[in-house]
């Protein structure tokens, strides 16, 4: 018969479930009780007896793969939803950084048109014939025009304005021909290119107050012309003009 | 995929069929990544999936079946009196795996369960008592029991063919 005492505790003793001291105790127990050494044994042979047997089950690897395969979809799902964003961003990106070199590149097509406005603007007046139709009588250059230039174009009407017009001449951008109007307001002389709107390479830039060179630019397009001031007046001056001749139409 | 095998072995030992087997280690994986969320990191993986496993068998209709049949043990902390001394590691050594195993299916689900979670899978009672929600005694007296049950199984299934023979 085995010990009454440590009877209960032989099993947690095996499966070392016991405490350090608890287990010390039985340790020192089982050498000198022979019934409990050899229930002991024989527990232990029945662990690894049901071990041995336990261990019965393996699965085929058709079952282990199709396992993976259920598993694989959400970790797809899951793939998707990590990468997802990203994807979304860097394509977010990719428009956002098209868009901006697009924009650039606009920016870049209106100033240098802005810039080559400037220098036929200043060429007009360093030269000692800045028109080559001189008159304030807005009757006189619009006809003058009439087949010099593949369009035509109305003036305003400058009573009761600061505005005096000079004359005009015909201008060239991109090999394509304009109108340039000379208008004076006080001491200053200001440039109105009109160009077909066909003939800009960008088109117009639509309603625009810009500066090219510290000179004050204003432009708009109206009925498939495009209108470009510039000038070194302050730009309410600019606003003003370009308001009379959009009313002319 | 973790503790593939195990669960696998496992399962087999709940249902005693393989096909329903595999249908309940998929379900268990697909249980645990659905509710992964539900894992708490630090604590013990490998009962939380034999948790999942072994709640999706009880749910079962074969596991409703195998514990109908199974009236409820005593659940106890009492100690249990040893038996009287017989020779069963005599028994134990000479009986081969297939009489272990045979011994083995005929157990009630609860001591199969407990004995393999002790000794194929090698849990603590801790981890035990976790996997089978039940207290740390009660696994303990379980465990007492479903040996002593496999015991008796194994000496009586190797008497079996000797009173046969007597008879004969």
């Amino acid at each position: 018969m085995v010990c009454e005492t440590w009877a209960g505790k032989l099993d947690a003793y095996l499966d070392g479930e016991l405490s350090l001291a608890e287990a010390r105790a039985l340790g020192e127990h089982l050498r000198v009780c022979g019934a409990c050494a050899a229930e002991s044994l024989s527990r232990v042979q029945q662990k690894r007896a049901v071990q041995a047997a336990g261990q019965r089950f393996t699965p085929d690897p058709a079952f282990r793969a199709r396992i993976q395969k259920s598993i694989t979809p959400r970790r797809a799902r899951r793939w998707k939803l990590v990468w997802f964003p990203a994807l979304a961003g860097a394509v977010a990106l990719v428009i956002v950084g098209a868009i901006f070199l697009h924009l650039s590149r606009e920016h870049r097509g209106e100033q240098q048109l802005l810039s080559e406005l400037a220098d036929l603007h200043v060429a007009t007046l360093a030269s000692s014939n800045p028109v080559d139709v001189v008159s304030t009588d807005r009757h006189t250059v619009k006809p003058w025009f009439a087949g010099k230039i593949p369009f035509t174009f109305n003036l305003p009407e400058l009573q009761d304005s600061p505005f005096t017009l000079v004359g005009g001449k015909v201008t060239y951008l991109n090999q394509s021909p304009g109108a340039e109007l000379i208008f004076r307001v006080r001491q200053h002389q200001i440039s109105v290119f009109i160009f077909q709107e066909q003939a800009l390479a960008n088109g117009c830039a639509g309603e625009n107050a810009q500066s090219a060179r510290s000179f004050s630019a204003r432009s708009w397009s109206h009925n498939g012309l495009c209108y470009f001031m510039i000038s070194d007046v302050a730009g309410q001056d600019l606003d003003k003009l370009s308001e009379l001749i959009k009313r002319a139409g | 995929m973790p503790h593939f095998e195990r669960l696998y072995n496992f399962a087999c030992w709940l249902t005693q069929d393989r096909h329903e087997a595999e249908d309940l280690v998929q379900e268990t994986y697909a249980k645990a990544l659905k509710g992964f969320s539900s894992f708490q990191p630090g604590t013990n993986f490998r009962a939380w999936i034999y948790k999942i496993l072994r709640n999706t068998f009880l749910t079962s209709r074969t596991g409703l079946k195998a514990t109908s049949n199974v009236p409820l043990d005593l659940e106890d902390d009492e100690v249990l009196p040893l038996a009287k001394e017989t020779p069963e590691s005599i028994l134990l050594q000479r009986s081969d795996s297939q009489l272990v195993q045979q011994a083995l299916e005929q157990l009630p689900v609860a001591y199969r369960e407990v004995l393999l979670l002790c000794e194929v899978e090698e849990m603590s009672y801790q981890e035990i008592s976790t996997t089978l929600a039940i207290p740390m005694g009660t696994v303990m007296s379980r465990l007492s029991r479903a040996r002593r049950a496999l015991r008796s199984q194994v000496q009586g299934m190797q008497q079996q063919p000797q009173g046969a023979a007597t008879k004969a």
